[in-house]
């Protein structure tokens, strides 16, 4: 029989879970680039890896205090960001996606290769970084919360601190986006010769979207692995699609859409591989093995990636009229 | 597009800019952008190629030429749009050969685009607003504080209010910029121009794709413009306009000017005529296969209304 | 530093551990997890050879003893890289595959074997013109079957402005297809191999009806549709891995012997490889330069419009380009499940970013260009191994081609684009 109580549990957990922020966030940073600004950044993975790497190599490596390691790695994709756009920001758009798409890729064969190993921990990546961050933590030791909400001190530390910074980052957002700095943002999203006509210097402030969406995107790394291992595997250009198919469904150009669109994403496909799994288990499903049903969830949301965009291009917290992308 | 199009009130012409002849070339008296050797080549064919040219200040002036003549090159050369092979310029006697265009417009040349780029999905305020100079809350750092820069943004919107009214697009503020008809986008892109109090605007092809209803209104702007004191330059295909407006008119062949003086005298011009006449159909193959037809067109449409 | 002061130690241990009766073993009594082995040739143990071992920031060395046997304790239940060390092997002796390094995980027990397996040879101190002569025509063959799925991304690119994302898929489905014919079904390999790049025509055919031909009608922007071909690449990935599992399989006739020509070493499927490139190649520039439908297709590269004006059919040229696309990524699959060696479900999507390097290297929607822009990327990748670690290579070629869009955006054979 199947255990309806677990599966929803374990999909209601994912709502506020460290995982589900980081992928908030980091799909924030790319609404700034994509939604806004109307680059096409593939690369956010190796934003996110450089976050990661940057804090735990810092920590780990050099045995940084917890801010200087944050502050290393926001250092390291400001300059990654400069790296990928001083060559592409003023080349065709299509351009960029395949720079930062390689640049990613770049960033993740260098953590991977055996060749730093003593640093970059190679294929198995770094773990034993979170010492300092768990040290700041002002909750008494204990278990805390109810129903599947339920964690212990360090899981509700990591867990507001992660929230507190979406909340954050959203805000900010919100704010520059409604400025005129933004207004800038978007006219070159719609047309940047038109902006360039106006006296702005586009390719400047494409760089400065470039780096904030970038931040962002070191930030998510950052809390992506606070509950678990760097591992280089994880940062493979799947991860930018994921994030893509969030921001997509959450609305390219709205603020609370990559919020709302993580926690649907994991939410739904905590759902769906828990209630496939046990269907497996329960002999539902007998023509399919419990690995090919961890499969399944990937092809749903490949498939959800092209509806999404064919169908409803806005999103769900898109303006019906301001079809973020459609031209 | 309609065959009488005639300003409102009669254009009161400037005359007397040039000095000596009006020769392809000649000096003008005050000249707001001064041009030397400038040349442009797209694999091996050769788009512009200017030896001098004086723009007067003060004043309406056309460019014209056939298809292909370089107009719109030689425009996106001298905004910053495109970069010279060889050649350099001045703008109120500051050199701005190879200046990047953004900074061009800071010096207060603007210039409008022949497919007209209104910015679709920003309300035609925010359209409006984006057209104002030295504006506090575009510093991404200040963008932040808003007690910084809301003074300014209300001031523009003042004055971007009371530009909209003039060009009758005061309704529709609010709504997208995609909205707007195509008519309406060209008023909407000159108004943006305006915000930023230019000395010389640029039109590239204001009339193209212009409801006749709106030509009239377009012309009156354009002629406005002269009497707030700006220069204009702009390229034009349409006789009638360059005639009745105009002050001086430029003609461009094969990437060359070729005749320039007062519209009247221009047009009697036997090299204006030939460069109409005798252009190739051929080598425009794959711009407009009609060009030769409406050159045609544009020549008898000039000589009749001599007559 | 660290990892210094280990190896030190490890080095004052071995020596101390050679003047003792032990040479096999090393740390064995200071840690619990354990690595052994045992250095054989035809059955006879080999003395003295060096093994060394490396990992989570440990390392060590030890030599065989008479028996040929040796240990490594290790500190901890990690992933260690094992090392035979073959100027130690006698002469005429070489580690004759899986390489003379070795990956060790430990599974349930406490104590791992590693072996090495030695066959005769000469262990060639190979020059470095040799090298790079054997890593150059290397470079070529791969280089000759991204070619082949490079110009038929560029010709979709070319046509329809697609970045084709899952172009991937379709170099997948031409291997996986062969698999299955040939493996599964029992057809001769040439058989399957036919019929496999038939069927990708057809999955070709297929992509551009069933999406992208409404998609066209339906009047959705360039990036829309990038980001359409995303989704379809992930989905039909997981698809495949649904059907053919995680694992790599192999294509009958892979892992021939080499034959040498002089410092070349090459086995008769990389000749035909090679050869059958060339060919398609070849075929391919004769269909777009003197065939109607070619010359057609070029044109609507050069301007749907004025082509469309013109009387070209161009839904009907675009049909024909995803045909021969899917066709091309079909063999290209196979090739490269040649290559690799192996067929498993993401080998296509491992080559992606070349093949995206390679038609951007030679200007987009060039055909020429990509085949240009692929053996420059081939030859690249398998260069750039002589100075670079083998698990760096693609880097090399993703470098290139960020510094020629730098200093070229518009290709190596590409256009300059006229501005306004």
């Amino acid at each position: 029989m199947i255990d309806w109580g677990a599966i929803f549990s374990n999909a209601a957990v994912e709502l506020i879970s460290p995982t589900t922020a980081a992928y908030a966030l980091a799909a924030l940073g790319l609404a700034v680039h994509f939604g806004y600004t109307g680059l096409l950044n593939f690369g956010q993975a190796g934003f996110m890896a450089l976050g990661a790497y940057g804090y735990a190599i810092s920590t780990l490596t050099f045995g940084f205090p917890v801010w200087a390691s944050v502050l290393v790695g926001i250092g390291a994709s400001v300059v990654f960001a400069l790296i990928l756009g001083i060559p592409t920001l003023r080349l065709r758009a299509d351009y960029l996606a395949i720079v930062t798409i390689a640049a990613a890729e770049i960033v993740r064969l260098l953590f991977t290769t055996n060749t730093f190993q003593p640093v970059t921990g190679s294929a198995n990546g770094l773990s034993g970084y979170k010492g300092g961050f768990a040290d700041l933590n002002p909750i008494p030791a204990g278990t805390y919360g109810f129903g599947p909400f339920e964690y212990n001190a360090y899981d509700w530390w990591l867990r507001i601190v992660a929230w507190t910074i979406v909340i954050l980052a959203c805000l900010f957002t919100w704010q520059i986006m409604r400025s005129p700095w933004g207004r800038v943002i978007k006219g070159i999203r719609e047309d940047e010769d038109a902006v360039r006509a106006l006296g702005k210097n586009v390719y400047a402030y494409k760089m400065q979207s470039l780096i904030l969406g970038g931040v962002f995107g070191t930030i998510a790394g950052m809390i992506f692995v606070l509950p678990r291992a760097v591992v280089p595997s994880n940062y493979q250009t799947s991860l930018t699609f994921f994030v893509y198919a969030i921001l997509l469904l959450g609305g390219a150009a709205t603020i609370l859409g990559p919020v709302i669109g993580s926690m649907i994403f994991w939410v739904l496909l905590s759902f769906f591989s828990g209630f496939i799994a046990r269907a497996v288990e329960a002999g539902w499903l007998p023509f399919m093995s419990s690995i090919q049903a961890g499969q399944l969830r990937f092809i749903l949301v490949g498939v959800a990636i092209m509806l999404i965009v064919i169908y409803r291009p806005q999103g769900i917290f898109g303006n019906k009229k301001e079809l973020a992308f459609v031209k | 597009m309609s065959n009488n199009t005639v300003p409102t009130a009669k254009p009161v012409k400037t005359v007397g800019m040039h000095i000596g002849e009006a020769v392809p070339g000649c000096k003008k008296k005050d000249p707001i952008l001064v041009v030397d050797g400038v040349s442009r080549t797209f694999g091996g064919l050769k788009a512009v190629d200017v030896e001098h040219l004086e723009i007067p200040r003060g004043a309406i002036t056309a460019l014209i030429g056939p298809n292909g003549a370089g107009k719109t090159t030689l425009f996106n050369l001298l905004t910053g749009f495109d970069k010279p092979d060889t050649g350099s310029w001045t703008f109120e006697g500051t050199s701005i050969g190879g200046m990047a265009a953004f900074k061009v417009a800071r010096m207060g040349q603007v210039r409008t685009f022949q497919l007209t780029k209104a910015l679709g999905l920003l309300t035609v305020m925010d359209n409006m607003l984006l057209g104002a100079k030295a504006q506090v809350g575009e510093n991404l750092f200040r963008a932040v504080l808003p007690f910084l820069w809301r003074q300014q943004e209300a001031h523009n919107k003042v004055k971007a209010l009371d530009l909209l009214a003039r060009f009758k697009l005061d309704t529709k503020k609010d709504d997208y910029a995609a909205s707007l008809s195509g008519g309406q986008r060209k008023l909407l892109e000159m108004a943006r121009a305006l915000m930023s109090d230019p000395t010389l605007v640029m039109l590239d092809e204001p009339m193209a794709g212009v409801n006749p209803a709106l030509t009239q209104s377009l012309l009156d702007h354009i002629l406005n413009l002269k009497a707030e004191g700006m220069s204009v330059l702009f390229v034009e295909h349409d006789m009638h306009m360059v005639r009745h407006i105009a002050d001086w008119v430029i003609v461009m062949a094969e990437g060359k000017v070729v005749a320039e003086g007062d519209p009247h005298e221009v047009m009697r011009n036997q090299a204006v005529i030939d460069a109409y006449l005798g252009q190739h159909h051929d080598e425009d193959l794959g711009e407009d296969p009609d060009a030769g037809q409406q050159n045609v067109g544009a020549i008898k449409e000039l000589l009749d209304d001599e007559l | 530093m660290l990892s210094l002061g280990l190896l030190l130690t490890a080095v004052t241990f071995s020596t101390l551990g050679a003047g003792a009766a032990h040479a096999d073993e090393i740390n064995t009594d200071q840690y619990d997890y354990v690595l052994s082995g045992n250095v054989q040739f035809d059955g006879e143990p080999i003395e003295d050879v060096l093994i060394s071992v490396d990992g989570s920031g440990y390392e060590a060395e030890v030599v065989t003893d008479a028996d040929g046997k040796w240990r490594i304790g290790v500190p901890e239940k990690e992933t260690y890289t094992v090392a035979l060390d073959e100027d130690t092997l006698p002469k005429g002796v070489v580690v004759a595959k899986g390489g003379s390094e070795i990956e060790a995980e430990f599974g349930l027990t406490k104590v791992k074997s590693v072996n090495f397996f030695l066959g005769e040879g000469e262990r060639t101190t190979v020059s470095f013109f040799d090298q790079f002569v054997n890593r150059f025509v290397n470079g070529l063959n791969f280089g000759l079957l991204l070619a082949l799925a490079a110009i038929g991304m560029s010709l979709i690119f070319g046509t329809t402005g697609l970045s084709n994302f899952a172009h991937a898929e379709m170099i997948t489905f031409g291997a996986l297809a062969t698999l299955t014919l040939s493996v599964t079904m029992g057809l001769p390999i040439w058989i399957a191999i036919v019929v496999a790049i038939v069927l990708s025509g057809a999955l070709g055919y297929g992509l551009d009806a069933a999406i992208w031909k409404p998609l066209r009608k339906k009047g959705v922007g360039l990036i829309p549709l990038m980001i359409v071909s995303i989704g379809l690449s992930l989905a039909l990935r997981y698809i495949f891995q649904l059907f053919y599992g995680g694992g790599t399989s192999q294509l009958p006739g892979s892992g021939m012997a080499d034959l040498k020509f002089g410092p070349i070493s090459l086995s008769p499927i990389d000749l035909w490889s090679m050869g059958i490139s060339v060919v398609v190649l070849l075929a391919v520039s004769y269909f777009l330069l003197r065939t109607r439908i070619g010359k057609a297709t070029r044109a609507v590269s050069d301007n749907p419009s004025l082509a469309s004006a013109s009387g070209i059919d161009v839904d009907g040229v675009i049909r024909i380009v995803w045909i021969v696309g899917g066709a091309l990524a079909g063999l290209s699959g196979v090739l490269w499940a040649y290559f690799r060696p192996g067929v498993s479900w993401d080998m296509g999507f491992q080559i992606l970013l070349l093949v995206f390097a390679a038609t951007t290297l030679g200007g987009l929607g060039t055909a020429f260009g990509a085949l240009v822009g692929s053996i420059i990327v081939g030859l690249f990748v398998e260069l750039s191994t002589l100075w670079l670690p083998s698990d760096l290579k693609y880097v090399g070629a993703l470098v290139v081609l960020i510094l020629v869009l730098l200093l070229r955006p518009q290709g190596i054979l590409g256009r300059k684009e006229r501005i306004g």
